[in-house]
């Protein structure tokens, strides 16, 4: 056997593993920041668009405040984002969009909705009960954490809130 | 048999004497299309849930192998398979429909090699006469498992891989017409310390590495005894780095095509969604025994190397921040011969 006692002048597998970073990050394509940034603010900036022409609509329509306008506008993205998610369009989106369709209500809406139809075959409580909340949840523990404390600075420089 | 450190060489050239290949639409639309036994036109495979359909398609691939290899499903005297969901329920749920002894094995994307290497040696060593190897993969099964619910928007970066949704099974024999397995060679765990679950080319990049310098080393090959050497799956960012690693361990890969099943199976210009190309059991499966095979029995390859790279992650262990720990096995296949 030509070849065997060829001894190969590094082993791949003792190879250091900060060694290994330089190679593999060299081929590893970088992810289009500036693109994904300006791509982020138009689509984010046109779902507030909508969601600002659906308020409008609210307010001259059934003649609601600004306030009284702002509940049915969220109700109206939410369905909205729901039906995209389930006609399986979302997702396309949000490959494109990024952030900008990941950070309003409409992304809120698609990471519970997306859990909820996956997790359906598991059957109406340990599937869509247990599971819709996968996503979402952390948004809401980290939310209500953060509500938590600015409420304790509130609280202690005596800042009143209406 | 004979074993030379981590080679198999089989002595009496177990032949795989029919093999069936089922995708879904996405691969149907991707330049391998024709080579496939059947292309589904819905991504469901025509069932009620992503699990049913994984094995639904390891259910019809297997049957079409046993079908094409001109035997019945009674004569098969083992199954040795796997799949990339917990448990192996796919594999284990579609023997339980064959009802054929049953070996469960476990390589991530690497199952499709190490399957065949199990099924050969259980033949050339007088084991059995006819054992079929085989896996599938489904795109949601493992977005669902692995990553987010399918439907989810969150934008993958341009080094992930895109799992294909397909089943491969072959029958192996003692005797019979079609390419042999002439050598097997085992991987062992390599773990370069990358820890991006969607950075699979590069986790496994030298696992793959490893397993070639192995197998040449054994065998006393070199690349351009082999028409072809693919692995499966490295894609566009993992291939670049096994060529880098290759020539630093002075590895020589002229005079072959060295090639990736990730790259092959889609359209990689009109199929973008695929980012860095396909990956998956069943991806260097379906390739391996729809594309490679039938060109191998038209004459236009004579030995190939199929390199199958797995990724033994668990979504458990790179959430508690672990690396992926990668694997890659080797089988060379011969024609006439």
């Amino acid at each position: 056997m030509s070849g065997s006692n060829q001894k190969p002048k590094s082993d791949i597998t003792t190879m250091s593993s900060a060694e290994y970073q330089t190679i593999a990050k060299k081929h590893e394509p970088p992810r289009a920041v500036l693109k994904n940034c300006l791509r982020a603010f138009l689509v984010g900036g046109l779902i507030c668009l909508i969601g600002q022409c659906i308020q409008r609509f609210f307010m001259s329509v059934f003649d609601m405040s600004t306030t009284e306008a702002s509940n049915p506008t969220v109700a109206v993205l939410i369905i909205l984002s729901v039906i995209l998610t389930s006609f399986g369009v979302y997702d396309k989106i949000a490959q494109w969009a990024g952030a900008g369709s990941a950070v309003p209500v409409t992304g809120f809406a698609n990471s519970m909705c997306s859990a909820a139809l996956e997790h359906r075959a598991e059957g109406l409580v340990l599937g869509v009960g247990a599971s819709m909340f996968k996503l979402a949840g952390s948004v809401i523990v980290f939310g209500t954490v953060a509500a938590f404390i600015i409420g304790i600075i509130y609280a202690i420089f005596g800042i009143e809130g209406r | 048999m004979k074993v030379i450190g981590q080679t198999w060489q089989f002595e009496n050239k177990p032949v795989i004497i029919g093999t069936g290949t089922i995708v879904g639409p996405e691969e149907g639309e991707g330049p391998l299309a024709n080579d496939f036994d059947y292309v589904y036109d819905n991504i469901e495979i025509n069932e009620k849930t992503w699990e049913k359909a994984e094995r639904k398609l390891l259910e019809d691939a297997s049957r079409k192998a046993v079908e094409k290899a001109g035997i019945k499903e009674d004569q098969l005297q083992f199954f040795v398979g796997g799949d990339l969901m917990n448990q192996i329920i796919s594999s284990s749920f579609a023997a339980r429909q064959m009802g054929v002894p049953y070996i469960g094995v476990f390589g991530a994307c690497s199952t499709s090699m190490e399957s065949l290497a199990l099924a050969s040696m259980l033949v050339d060593s007088g084991g059995a006469q006819y054992v079929m190897a085989g896996t599938a993969s489904h795109n949601c099964t493992v977005e669902k498992q692995f990553r987010y619910p399918t439907e989810y928007g969150s934008q993958k970066p341009p080094y992930a891989q895109y799992t294909i949704t397909g089943a491969g099974c072959s029958v192996v024999s003692d005797k019979g017409d079609g390419p042999a397995v002439t050598y097997a060679t085992i991987g062992k765990v390599v773990d370069l310390g990358i820890k991006d679950p969607f950075n699979m080319g590069a986790a496994m990049a030298p696992a793959a590495a490893d397993t070639i310098t192995k197998h040449f080393k054994d065998t006393g090959r070199q690349a351009k005894d082999y028409d072809l050497i693919v692995t499966g799956d490295l894609a566009s960012v993992g291939l670049p780095i096994a060529k880098d690693l290759l020539q630093q361990n002075d590895v020589i890969m002229d005079g072959t095509v060295f090639a990736d099943c990730g790259l092959m199976i889609y359209d990689m210009e009109k199929q973008k969604y695929v980012n860095a190309g396909g990956s998956g059991c069943g991806c260097s499966a379906v390739v391996t025994y729809g594309h490679i095979l039938k060109r191998m029995r038209k004459g236009e390859l004579k030995k190939v190397l199929v390199v199958a790279t797995g990724a033994l992650l668990s979504p458990l262990s790179y959430q508690q921040g672990e690396s992926i720990p990668c694997i890659a096995h080797a089988v060379a296949l011969e024609m006439g011969g």
